[in-house]
């Protein structure tokens, strides 16, 4: 581990340059994290890399910012009372179990396979899940677009019926974002799966949200809010086990927070203005859009590994710069969907006032 | 004096919240070796970045609220039904 510190202990060296765009990519990371629950990180540690910050300092400082963002942002949901905090602390302390588990898995095929292995199984990994949740959750919100009933209250899955249904004694505990009891042994399991993926992909809330909505049957809007406290566990956790080794880069953590607390904080507001069906057409467009973007990655790793015929340099830099490019790509226009739906909302809400003051006057 | 602006917006909150701000980032700037160094040693001095973090998102995060509010963008007036 000495090795590791003293690593460390070079840190970059930081210009107005880096730090403006540190500040910016914060920004945005803060602003969907505060909308969907999650997202950023898978954007934010490659942003730290690109500067020259070693793989396991970028990923250490990206924790250290993420747990007091999603607590200014969890503080700020909970005042509009979208917050479920039990069922937050469930999920935490099990995804918490699972990213151990999850570092353990990763360190394993690392070993095994070295780092073109463990690149590989982290791309196969987001193309995979990103494939099945991201195309659920895109397709359900699509449906209730065509139907045009997205004012509606949002409909109680099957599955999320039949979980809320199950009765084990001594293991059932009341959420109020379900408004029922629900046994921990199913919210225990999803925790676990979220902090695997957390630790796996770094995105753990793309498992986290939906599971929470459609198998145990939370409104979206309560959903992405709690994963925020989820998130809040899972980042304090994180971080002090990279501190613990000296992996904490502060100033690169501090940067990105300034500007990812404007992003939290405004993200937040955004979730008032709109339908809960918004929460799920962000969240499975990134979904969506990330998965291309690892996906290209995939053969660049298969040919570092020997499994198919090399690529040459040109080939692989074209396709690590279009996959940066595609998953920034993801991040703004997230951004630009939220920051429209807020412009929107706030449009509607200024006519609806002056309307009425305009009849109080007749 | 605050008060002339209206209860919504708490300007001088913002201000003084944004000066503690840019005290706290121009120090972790200005003194980055030392920091860097204290900060990791690892061990007991890994609770450094942990007490930082939190204290960033104090005053930072008020701040960021507030300078959202000064600006006028505050949550929609009708709260979204949750359940």
């Amino acid at each position: 581990m000495h090795d590791v510190v003293k690593e460390a202990a070079n840190f970059i060296s930081l210009d107005w340059m880096n730090i403006a765009y540190l500040f910016i990519v914060g920004f945005v990371g803060g602003l969907v994290s505060g909308f969907i629950g999650s997202g950023g990180a898978f954007v934010l540690t490659p942003a730290m890399m690109s500067l020259g910050v070693p793989g396991l300092v970028a990923v250490a400082s990206n924790m250290c910012h993420k747990f007091p963002k999603a607590l200014v942002g969890a503080l700020k949901r909970a005042k509009y009372g979208q917050v479920d905090v039990k069922l937050g602390l469930v999920f935490g302390v099990s995804a918490e179990a699972g990213v151990l588990f999850g570092a353990h898995i990763q360190e394993s095929i690392r070993k095994a396979f070295g780092d073109a292995g463990s690149n590989l199984y982290v791309s196969l990994a987001f193309v995979v899940i990103l494939g099945i949740v991201g195309t659920f959750v895109l397709r359900d919100a699509l449906k209730i677009y065509r139907n045009g009933n997205t004012s509606e209250e949002e409909k109680v899955t099957r599955l999320s019926k039949w979980v809320q249904s199950i009765n084990i004694p001594g293991t059932m505990v009341y959420f109020k974002s379900l408004n029922a009891k629900v046994s921990v042994l199913f919210t225990i399991p999803l925790g676990f799966a979220t902090g695997m993926l957390a630790a796996t992909i770094a995105v753990g809330g793309f498992i986290g949200v939906p599971s929470m909505i459609y198998v145990l049957g939370a409104p979206s809007l309560m959903a992405s809010a709690s994963e925020l406290v989820v998130a809040f566990v899972m980042g304090l956790g994180g971080s002090f086990k990279y501190a613990m080794n000296g992996l904490v880069d502060i100033r690169l953590a501090m940067i990105i927070l300034a500007g990812s607390l404007f992003g939290i904080q405004l993200g937040a507001i955004g979730t008032t203005y709109v339908k809960p069906v918004m929460v799920k057409m962000v969240m499975g467009v990134i979904m969506i859009i990330v998965l291309f973007s690892r996906g290209l990655m995939i053969p660049v790793y298969l040919s570092q590994l020997g499994l198919i015929q090399t690529l040459s340099e040109g080939t692989v830099k074209v396709l690590k710069n279009t996959s940066f490019a595609i998953m920034a790509l993801a991040l703004l226009i997230g951004a630009f969907i939220i920051l429209r739906a807020i412009w929107q909302g706030r449009r509607a809400e200024r006519m609806v006032t002056k309307e009425v003051i305009g009849h109080g006057r007749i | 004096m605050g008060s002339s602006y209206g209860k919504k917006k708490p300007i001088w909150k913002m201000i003084i919240m944004g000066v503690i701000s840019i005290a706290l980032y121009a120090t972790l700037l200005m003194k980055q070796d030392i920091i860097n160094d204290l900060f990791t040693r690892g061990g007991l001095y890994a609770f450094l970045p942990i007490v930082m973090a939190f204290i960033f998102s104090f005053f930072h995060g008020s701040f960021t609220g507030n300078f959202w509010r000064v600006l006028g963008i505050r949550a929609a007036k009708k709260k979204k039904e949750v359940k």
